[in-house]
């Protein structure tokens, strides 16, 4: 079947079978393995994208569904804060990034990319959150190695800096 | 950029891992590559009666399907996967082939292998092929191992595959126990649990177009012993088999193995001259990769009037799974020698008796054994307070080693020698920041008021033993290899340092921390520091990363080289200065003479002066470069004190750790915000052993939960932030003074979580509580009380 959608800005045309999950179209077809895949059933967030804005598990999308719609994976996260101002430090990243690895907020780094998104659209929806919202907001995502103790730290310190 | 031991140096690693450009196995391709679907048991015990191939055959891009039978045929291995650490001379370790042949041992033991030119079509092929069992009786249980009546081999007359025995003086153990005032006996389990490191194992071999070499990708912590184990088993020579780690996600232990998929694969790509992958699937994971802890302790304690222990007894019936795997056997003894914690018990004795079951074989996970020895002595540990009526805090206070004061050789019952230690200052500290005299304030009103919701407080003073390990302990231990680690040190010619580790990280920041070493010793730039590691063809002497034993034994061998390095750079500068070796001074990367520091040459300069060799001393070799393997002479063995503070609802038995207190020794830190970060980790782990994960089997052996929808791994919702602070009591077992981290928070963190909850629900007559503390245990606990107090 023919699917397109942008991805990190540019448009990406391909025939995929019916059945391929849109991480896999990601990672296998178009080449971006920045998203990560930790289970087979939608309980880890390894593979949180923003479909439109808001964050996804592309392990539970078919990549058909995501036709025509606007995608950002942990590979154009940091050019989305930097066509909109926002982006920090000297790399130049999207502010969650630059805070993850402040915090230390991260060690193997295989949950990282859909933790970020986890993150990032979390904020966007509940800008001024408390410890124990960001906790409940970022339930959907496993992490084995940070204890999440410095990933709770790192949002933290996002959302202090934007208020 | 400056950084020395001990900054907070943010890591090298992250800036790839945080753009999503970082390359773990299942990221990376090679052309005309097949992957492999394994077709699995569904049975825990059974003859294999037939297996049908032939519609997997006839599917769209299946290249070739394999049985066992045929495997064997094929004669692609000269050897069944390894066990290195046969425990006893009559350890009884039945062959472990790569994929059944007659008899399938466990569920998810592979008995026919698919290869297909993509990811779903191998999926969709191994479906296809039909394997008609005949259900042989399971073992699902220690219990049923031990009772002995079923057999987990068809061909064995006994579950049991060895008796290993530490008892150094047996007449001293029964004499305390004699004339003991007090003692006490528990049964503790220790459920099995599964690894879970966030990134799935997955491995790819590609065979060299010309000349038969392998080049081998494998998400494995360890690439050098995987090199030496793939040869042995396939007899393809050494010399033809490179091993690359990429970039690990996570392992625990769960990533130390050498698993059917990486003989299959590299013997298969040998065989087939193709590529050969496979990346496993989360509920896979539950059959295809081991699992750890998997034991019953009997453990029992004598203390004398004052309540002084006196000795300590410990029998373990170790879970070993079907198959022994690289050291499944060896897991339990890891513990043995931790069962009397950071007490100075004169007696220990110590058995274990491991029994095949028909459940996916054990083997390392974080802690591997101690963490199980430390659960143990600090569950007996508040036992026994209760049994004589003091505070936990109080039994350990009377029976630290040294009094709780600084120390150093402590020789130890178990016959290990403590290279040093100072318990009092980490216990008194974790205490006041828990606010413990607060807490039992506020645990006797919520007590009085008769609230649904009841406080526990629990500790845990833990020892473990890190830098593993010195070869001749090892030996003595019948440990099929050494301890040692390699590094190469190189001052190039541009004045970049290069580092090669013999180390493996999956997470663990060596980049980092070996850059900061390096900068420390050498006063260059850490940024001028490129570490590699986990290849075999740039790094190829090495024994990679388990057992806390990454910086204590590689960091210091890194050290040791970097100081080989400064000694011979001194002699080309004395050389330039025209000024005897001893006059030399070095001081933040530069050379000078005593007395004239005007004239000086940075050590950078020099790393062109020995590669061009213009002018060096009479019968001094080119280049700057040396190399050290360091052997540590003996263990490190870092402790710590942890509190966890828990809510019990009383009403539904739910349990939320509220609060938790770490104030960890780890010797010399080279960068506190890894150290932080290892034991936050570590912690939620042993929390998660102590509330929430089990792997549970059925009385067929048929693992019940094998996904993440209901294996527990816990989220941010599920646990509180962590206060932490450490002591530095530098270890005698090495230059550097380091003892390693890797482990603590999970050694610390299971029994303070348990000691909370029985702390919690003591008024209600409970005891002890079997891990996970499930709701429904906690509710059947209180519920099953003589009346309830609160
Ligand atoms: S891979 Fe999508 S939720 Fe786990
Ligand atoms: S950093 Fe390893 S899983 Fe989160």
């Amino acid at each position: 079947m023919d699917v397109s959608m942008t991805v990190n800005g540019s448009t990406h045309a391909n025939d995929v079978e019916p059945r391929t999950l849109l991480v896999h179209h990601l990672r296998d077809g178009l080449g971006l393995t920045g998203t990560n895949i930790g289970c087979d059933s939608s309980s880890c967030g390894a593979c949180t994208v923003h479909m439109n804005g808001e964050s996804v598990k592309s392990c539970t999308v078919l990549a058909v569904q995501a036709d025509g719609q606007d995608i950002t994976t942990i590979e154009g996260l940091a050019d989305t804060a930097r066509s909109d101002g926002s982006s920090t430090g000297d790399m130049d990243w999207h502010p969650m990034q630059e805070a993850f690895q402040q915090c230390h907020a991260l060690q193997c780094g295989y949950c990282t990319p859909g933790m970020v998104m986890a993150s990032v659209s979390f904020l966007k929806e509940n800008p001024n959150p408390t410890e124990a919202q960001i906790r409940e907001g970022l339930e959907g995502n496993l992490c084995r190695c940070t204890g999440y103790h410095n990933i709770v730290k790192a949002v933290e310190s996002v959302a202090g800096g934007a208020s | 950029m400056t950084a020395t031991i001990g900054s907070r140096m943010l890591r090298k690693e992250d800036p790839k891992l945080l753009t999503g450009e970082g390359k773990y196995i299942d990221d990376i391709h090679a052309p005309g590559e097949l992957w492999m679907g394994m077709v699995r048991s569904t049975m825990g015990h059974a003859t294999i009666t037939s297996i049908d191939t032939s519609e997997a055959m006839e599917m769209p891009g299946v290249h070739a399907v394999y049985t066992g039978e045929q495997l064997q045929e094929m004669g692609l291995w000269i050897a069944p996967l390894p066990c290195a650490w046969p425990v006893t001379e009559d350890m009884v370790n039945p062959p472990h082939f790569p994929v059944a042949v007659g008899e399938a041992k466990h569920v998810g033991e592979i008995v026919a292998v698919v290869l297909a030119d993509s990811r779903y079509g191998a999926a969709d092929a191994a479906e296809k092929v039909i394997v008609d069992y005949d259900s042989l009786p399971a073992v699902g249980s220690i219990e049923a191992a031990v009772a002995g009546d079923v057999m987990a081999h068809s061909d064995l007359e006994s579950n049991k595959a060895f008796h290993w025995p530490l008892i150094p003086d047996p007449e001293g153990t029964e004499k305390a126990f004699a004339e003991a005032a007090h003692t006490v006996e528990a049964r503790f389990v220790q459920q099995r649990l599964i690894p879970a490191p966030m990134e799935p194992r997955g491995c790819m071999a590609i065979p060299s177009p010309a000349g038969g070499d392998i080049t081998f990708y494998s998400a494995t912590q360890v690439p050098h012993i995987l090199k030496v184990m793939i040869a042995a088993t396939t007899g393809i020579a050494e010399s033809k088999i490179r091993v690359i780690a990429p970039a690990v996600g996570g392992g625990f232990g769960g990533k130390l193995n050498v698993d059917a998929d990486a003989i299959l694969s590299v013997t298969l790509a040998n065989h087939l001259g193709v590529p050969v992958r496979w990346t496993e699937s989360r509920t896979e994971a539950a059959g295809s990769s081991h699992q750890g802890r998997g034991q019953i302790q009997y453990i029992s304690a004598a203390a004398d009037a004052d309540g002084k222990i006196t000795s300590v007894k410990v029998h373990l019936d170790a879970d070993m799974g079907a198959y022994m795997m690289l050291i499944t056997p060896g897991v339990p003894l890891l513990g043995s020698f931790l069962y009397t914690g950071v007490y100075d018990i004169p007696n220990l004795s110590f058995t274990c008796d491991g029994y095949f079951t028909n459940m996916t074989p054990t083997d390392a996970y974080r802690g591997a054994g101690r963490p199980e020895a430390s659960y143990a002595i600090e569950r007996i540990m508040d036992m026994m307070a209760h049994e004589i009526g003091i505070t936990p805090e109080e039994i350990r206070a009377r029976n630290y080693i040294a009094g709780g004061e600084a120390f150093e050789n402590y020789d130890a019952a178990s016959t290990l020698v403590f290279d040093s230690g100072h318990y009092r200052p980490a216990h008194d500290r974790a205490l006041e920041m828990a606010k413990v005299a607060d807490l039992r304030a506020e645990q006797a009103r919520r007590r009085d008021a008769g609230e649904a919701k009841q406080l526990g407080i629990g500790m845990c003073t833990y020892v473990e033993i890190c830098g593993l390990a010195p070869s001749r302990a090892l030996g003595g231990l019948n440990y099929g290899a050494g301890g040692w680690e390699h590094a190469t040190v190189r001052m190039l010619p541009t004045g970049k340092v290069e580092v090669v580790s013999g180390s493996t990280p999956h997470g663990q920041g060596h980049e980092t921390a070996w850059s900061q070493i390096i900068a420390d010793k050498m006063g260059v730039d850490p940024n001028d520091v490129e570490v590699l590691h986990s290849d075999t063809a740039k790094s190829p002497l090495g024994l990679d990363t388990y057992g806390s034993r990454s910086l204590a034994v590689g960091g210091v061998a890194i050290a040791m080289a970097a100081d080989k390095v400064i000694e011979k750079a001194k002699l080309i500068a004395a050389h330039q200065f025209e000024a005897a070796p001893e006059d030399v001074e070095f001081e933040a990367g530069s050379f000078s003479v005593a007395g004239t520091p005007s004239k000086s040459v940075h050590i950078q300069e020099l790393g062109f002066a020995a590669f061009a060799a213009h002018d060096l001393p009479d019968g001094m070799e080119p280049n700057l470069q040396e190399q050290v393997s360091f052997d540590p002479p003996n263990f490190a063995f870092p402790f710590g004190t942890h509190v966890a503070v828990v809510e019990i609802d009383t009403g539904t038995g739910g349990v939320e750790l509220i609060d938790y207190v770490a104030v960890d020794d780890c010797g010399t830190q080279v960068n506190p915000l890894i150290v932080e970060g290892q034991v936050h980790g570590g912690i939620v782990q042993g929390a998660a052993q102590a509330l929430f994960e089990v792997a549970n089997y059925d009385e067929d052996a048929n693992i019940t939960n094998p996904s993440f929808m209901d294996y527990l791994v816990p989220s941010a919702a599920e646990m509180p932030s962590i206060q932490l602070d450490s002591t530095v009591t530098p270890s005698t077992s090495n230059p550097l003074g380091v003892k390693g981290v890797g482990e603590a928070g999970t050694i610390g963190s299971a029994a303070a979580v348990i000691n909370a909850i029985c702390d919690g629900l003591s008024p209600y007559g409970v005891t002890d509580m079997e891990m996970p503390a499930t709701p429904q245990r906690v509710w059947q606990a209180i519920n099953n009380s003589n009346g309830g107090a609160a």
